[in-house]
């Protein structure tokens, strides 16, 4: 835990830095991959979508424990074959979670469906009361997906709209909105290449999804745009800046995103394994898959595309330049700025505190340009002053009873002048 | 912000007396245990769409008329505690609690049924009602339906119900000639032509019935041959029930059915004798489900109580165009207004026509016909004249209200909204019982797990998140409680899921604040000042994220059709308490908690001491050593 809370300290600090800005292009080409691959899923088996898009009927037969195997998986697909329904006629039956076992058929009518249910019964020895069956007409589904799109579409509506009232910054809405885009797409490709059921849950859990995956990057372009704020004084590039907001939230990112995945593990947990299927983990799959998507997205995908969208403004173009030049200047002296120890330099009771303030300076020699330490030095600059102390610029004055020179003050109240 | 000096006592305070508060409403309302949904507990739901095929255009107000039709259908099958509920804008939703009763599927999903009949008999219906109850079953007990008494006979004693003992009917309309049909409200003036032709006595001299119109305009009118598919399993409490008797006489000693003029004055034996044998439900218990089935006779009630012996429908209600109430010019009372199209004016002509101003044979009162509304009559006019243009005029001892709710339920009873049945499930009680243990499971681990990361990682600040989930918590259950007995809500299996995803979402905030605390006393602050300073901006984020969480939680509660918006409605409502717990609870609670030199000067199971931040030594504390510092 302490080695942990170090790092976190390192990276908060700067000192130990990971360049996800920079190496985007290893992220892009990684994610690349991973939609390209979910797309190639998408096209070539499609997504496998439950009765509830198809229509259909839906056994579930709770039976007693341990009575869930593959010999009653057998009868039931015997005795339900067997009805003489044509729709019924050659059943999908599976088990399912410990002691389930589903059935699935073409769409019946209400009295094909109560025989079947009938004939279920016997086969399976339940009673009544252990049967949930569930009807669905072929209309239905299209009627479901219909209001889903609608409520996607509304929805990423909203959502540009909100980000952009908050952070007043159209590159910032964009790259949140590639990110979500990135997440719905590996969550959707990951569900075509494992064929895992899509229901109505399922599209749910992704319109949840997208909640949860703007968090994150609600949470890292805070950051983002607090250390960008004060570039000038800060002597970053804008990607610097960015760089470390990501590497300052890493842990709270990692933190939040581990604690909201614990309970929806819990869900999924219990959904497969108890329940076998269901709404529960539909859901629960589908939030577990675009919540750690999630995660990664806002990282690796959202904060580089805002660092490049923004590294094209003329005004960042100018302070990166800057920020540079006085990067090359540090590393060809990096103590340059550190001042000269003198009399009426101020003493810090712990001289830990001191040193690491240049350590800020030299922790980042990567950054650098590398061609230009040719650039000659500055021969004697003058001391640089940390924030607090007064610019070396003001009047000096000899002064008598000092014995030194004093600067020059200024009194404060303008009614005494 | 950073308050001068922050009152976290304050708000720790206001805000326990606002949950105790909410329990207090809790405890008024008596129930401490959340609505289960059908899927924890077992049930039927059926969801009906209204179709689009025919072409009308499907508003809020006939969808809601609708539900309340389905609503008083279903629940006049006595089936326990059904809920009809709205979902979207063309979705019905059946849910009955319990098992097994898809049977109920075809009759919601009929479109309200309003038919005009003809009255063969009526009589008071209610116990209460009949002094000669006893009497009334008498001439025909030892007669079974195979020899029975005449009709004539079997009727006598009822036709001299309504004159012997018309005090208890309460009939207001004496004035209303010896015809005085029972039915006390709509009556006494009887139907008017609209133009006001009355060329009634004329017209009534064709009752001979012969010439019957043929009702097969109305629907299929060969009830012979018509099979008893009514599955209902309770022939005694249920006399339309069971159409086709063992013996069948409705053909052999009375008129066919199919006939209705000639089948009021001489429906057989059976009918009178189930007639007899009927009683209406006391005032206040809901109406008998009865089989109106439009090409049967219908033995059923009105709201008053009284009885009726009713032939084969001879209109549909969708047959009638509008209905409307007001008071016609020069006149003082309020009517309602019909108006038939072209093929109903026909049936509605002929039909006037036999029985204006003709009485029964059976009975010795005045023809009436009948109109009812979902298997119970809702008016039972006797006609004036003949009406051929299809335009007609009830009236009577109408006020405002009255007539507006006849012409309402004229009007909307005719709703041509017809439903499609998409989705039926049925949830065994068995495996409902597993699923709410294996969400309430799934809860307990989830919350559990939340609980020791946050208790290994924050330590003495994790005590925080402890007690901040819990009362979070505590104020879910209780808004659950208060949503479930102040708006039906119920708690379903995604609604669980939907609260226990909301944990997360909870605890997120927590830790975002934490984060925040530790970076600025890893800038230098001390613990208290960290405490104030970093609130302001995890606010921020906190604000920013629980307000896409709740846009996508609306959005999904309004867009979503079934049983997830459960999931999207619980998420909504932990969002919420997210942000109340946290800006009433957790950071008055860190404010106060910053008082304590347990956490002020980082302790090492605090959360928040130099090892757990990273920092050789924290900010701000004053270490216990020599002065003059080490340089």
């Amino acid at each position: 835990m302490s080695r942990m809370s170090r790092l976190g300290q390192r990276l908060y600090d700067g000192s130990v830095s990971i360049d996800f800005a920079g190496r985007r292009r290893t992220w892009y080409l990684m994610s690349a991959a991973i939609v390209a691959l979910a797309l190639f899923g998408l096209l070539r088996s499609g997504l496998n979508l439950g009765i509830e898009f198809e229509g259909g009927v839906e056994y579930r037969v709770s039976m007693a424990a341990g009575q869930a195997d593959q010999s009653a998986v057998e009868d039931i697909r015997d005795a339900v074959a067997g009805s003489g329904v044509d729709a019924a006629s050659s059943p999908t039956v599976n088990t399912s979670g410990e002691n389930l076992i589903r059935v699935q058929t073409e769409p019946l009518n209400n009295t094909q469906a109560s025989a079947i249910s009938g004939l279920i019964q016997d086969a399976a020895g339940v009673d009544a009361g252990s049967i949930s069956r569930e009807a669905i007409g072929a209309t239905w589904g299209a009627q479901v997906a219909n209001r889903a799109l609608i409520g996607l579409g509304v929805f990423l509506v909203l959502v540009v709209l909100f980000i952009w009232a908050y952070f007043r910054e159209w590159k910032m809405s964009v790259a949140a909105l590639v990110a979500l885009a990135h997440d719905v797409l590996i969550t959707i490709g990951i569900y075509a290449l494992s064929g895992f059921e899509v229901t109505p849950a399922t599209v749910t859990g992704v319109l949840t999804i997208l909640g949860f995956s703007l968090y994150d990057t609600v949470v890292v372009f805070d950051k983002v745009r607090e250390n960008t704020k004060n570039l000038a004084r800060s002597r970053r590039t804008y990607r610097e800046a960015a760089n470390l907001a990501i590497n300052q939230t890493l842990v709270r990112s990692i933190n939040t995103s581990v604690v909201a995945l614990l309970p929806v593990g819990a869900l999924l947990y219990v959904g497969v394994v108890t329940l076998g299927s269901g709404a529960l983990k539909d859901l629960a799959l589908a939030l577990f898959v675009g919540m750690a998507a999630g995660l990664y997205s806002s990282v690796f995908i959202a904060t580089p595309l805002l660092v490049q969208l923004k590294e094209r403004e003329p005004g960042v173009k100018a302070g990166d330049a800057r920020a540079l030049r006085n990067h090359t200047r540090t590393q060809v002296d990096r103590f340059a700025s550190v001042p000269n120890y003198r009399d009426d330099m101020p003493i810090y009771e712990e001289p830990s505190d001191s040193v690491r303030v240049p350590a800020d300076a030299h922790a980042e020699p990567d950054a650098v340009d590398p061609g230009s330490p040719t650039t000659p030095a500055p021969a004697a600059r003058t001391p640089r002053y940390t924030a607090g102390e007064r610019p070396a610029s003001r009047a000096v004055t000899p002064s008598a009873s000092a014995k030194r020179d004093q600067p020059e003050r200024k009194p404060r109240s303008r009614r005494s002048k | 912000m950073a308050r001068r000096s922050p009152r976290p006592g304050r708000r720790l305070i206001a805000f326990a007396v606002v949950v105790a508060a909410l329990y207090g409403g809790v405890a008024l309302g008596g129930q401490w245990t959340p609505k289960l949904g059908l899927d924890l507990q077992g049930g039927t739901r059926i969801t009906l769409e209204a179709s689009t095929a025919t072409g009308e255009d499907i508003t809020p107000e006939k969808l809601d008329e609708a539900r309340g039709i389905i609503d008083q259908r279903v629940n006049g099958q006595g089936v326990a505690e059904a809920e009809v509920a709205l979902q979207g804008n063309r979705n019905i939703v059946v849910e009955i609690p319990g098992q097994n009763n898809t049977d109920l599927v075809d009759s919601v999903k009929q479109t309200a049924q309003l038919r005009f009949r003809l009255v063969s008999v009526s009589a008071p219906g209610r116990a209460s009602q009949q002094p000669s109850a006893p009497a009334a079953p008498s001439p025909s007990a030892g007669a079974d339906a195979s020899d029975g008494a005449s009709p004539s006979g079997s009727a006598g004693p009822k036709a001299s119900d309504p004159s012997g003992s018309s005090s208890p009917a309460a009939d207001p309309s004496a004035d209303a000639s010896p015809s005085a049909t029972p039915k006390g409200r709509a009556v006494s003036r009887g139907l008017l032509a609209a133009d006001g032709k009355t060329t009634g006595p004329k017209a009534t001299a064709t009752p001979s019935a012969k010439a019957s119109p043929k009702p097969s305009a109305t629907g299929s009118a060969d009830p012979s041959t018509d099979p008893s598919t009514d599955p209902s399993t309770d022939p005694g409490a249920d006399p339309n029930a069971d159409p086709a008797a063992p013996v069948d006489p409705t053909t052999s000693k009375g008129a066919p059915v199919g006939k209705p003029l000639q089948w009021i004055d001489n429906p057989g034996n059976t009918w009178l004798q189930r007639f007899a044998d009927y009683t209406c439900p006391e005032p206040g218990a809901s109406p008998k489900p009865v089989a109106d089935k439009s090409d049967r006779p219908l033995i059923t009630c009105d709201e008053e109580g009284n009885k009726f012996l009713l032939s084969a429908a001879m209109i549909q209600g969708t047959q009638l165009t509008g209905a409307d109430a007001g008071i016609p010019a020069q006149q003082v009372s309020w009517i309602v207004d019909l108006s038939f199209n072209s093929e109903a004016r026909q049936v509605f002509a002929d039909v006037t026509r036999n029985i204006a101003n003709a009485t029964s044979p059976l009975t010795g009162q005045q023809k009436t016909f009948a109109i009812v509304l979902d298997g119970q009559v809702i008016s039972a006019p006797t006609v004036e004249g003949v009406i051929p243009n299809g335009r007609a005029q009830i009236s009577g001892s109408f006020d405002q209200e009255s007539a507006t709710a006849l012409a309402n339920s004229l009007k909307y009873g005719a709703l041509p909204l017809t439903f499609t049945v998409p989705v039926v499930s049925e949830e065994g009680p068995t495996l409902a019982a597993d699923q709410l243990s294996a969400g309430l499971w799934a809860g307990g681990v989830g919350l559990l797990l939340v609980v020791a990361y946050c208790m290994v990682y924050y330590r003495g600040l994790g005590l925080v998140v402890v007690a901040s989930l819990a009362i979070a918590g505590a104020l879910t259950y209780a808004i659950v409680l208060a949503m479930s007995q102040a708006v039906n809500f119920t708690l379903t299996l995604p609604g669980i899921a939907g609260l226990i995803v909301g944990v997360g979402i909870t605890a997120d905030s927590f830790i975002v604040y934490f984060e925040r605390i530790r970076d600025e006393m890893r800038d230098g602050k001390s613990m208290r000042v960290a405490v104030e300073t970093a609130w302001p901006r995890a606010r921020a984020t906190c604000l920013a994220a629980d307000t896409v969480s709740l846009l996508a939680a609306v959005v999904l509660y309004i867009f979503a059709i079934g049983v997830v918006k459960g999931f999207a409605f619980a998420l909504g409502i932990s969002t919420v308490i997210d942000l109340g717990v946290f800006f009433l609870f957790t950071k008055p609670m860190v404010s106060w908690l910053a008082k304590f030199s347990f956490f002020n000067t980082g302790h090492a199971q605090s959360g928040l001491s130099a090892e757990s931040l990273g920092l050789d030594r924290l900010p701000g504390v004053r270490r216990p050593t020599t002065t003059g510092g080490n340089a």
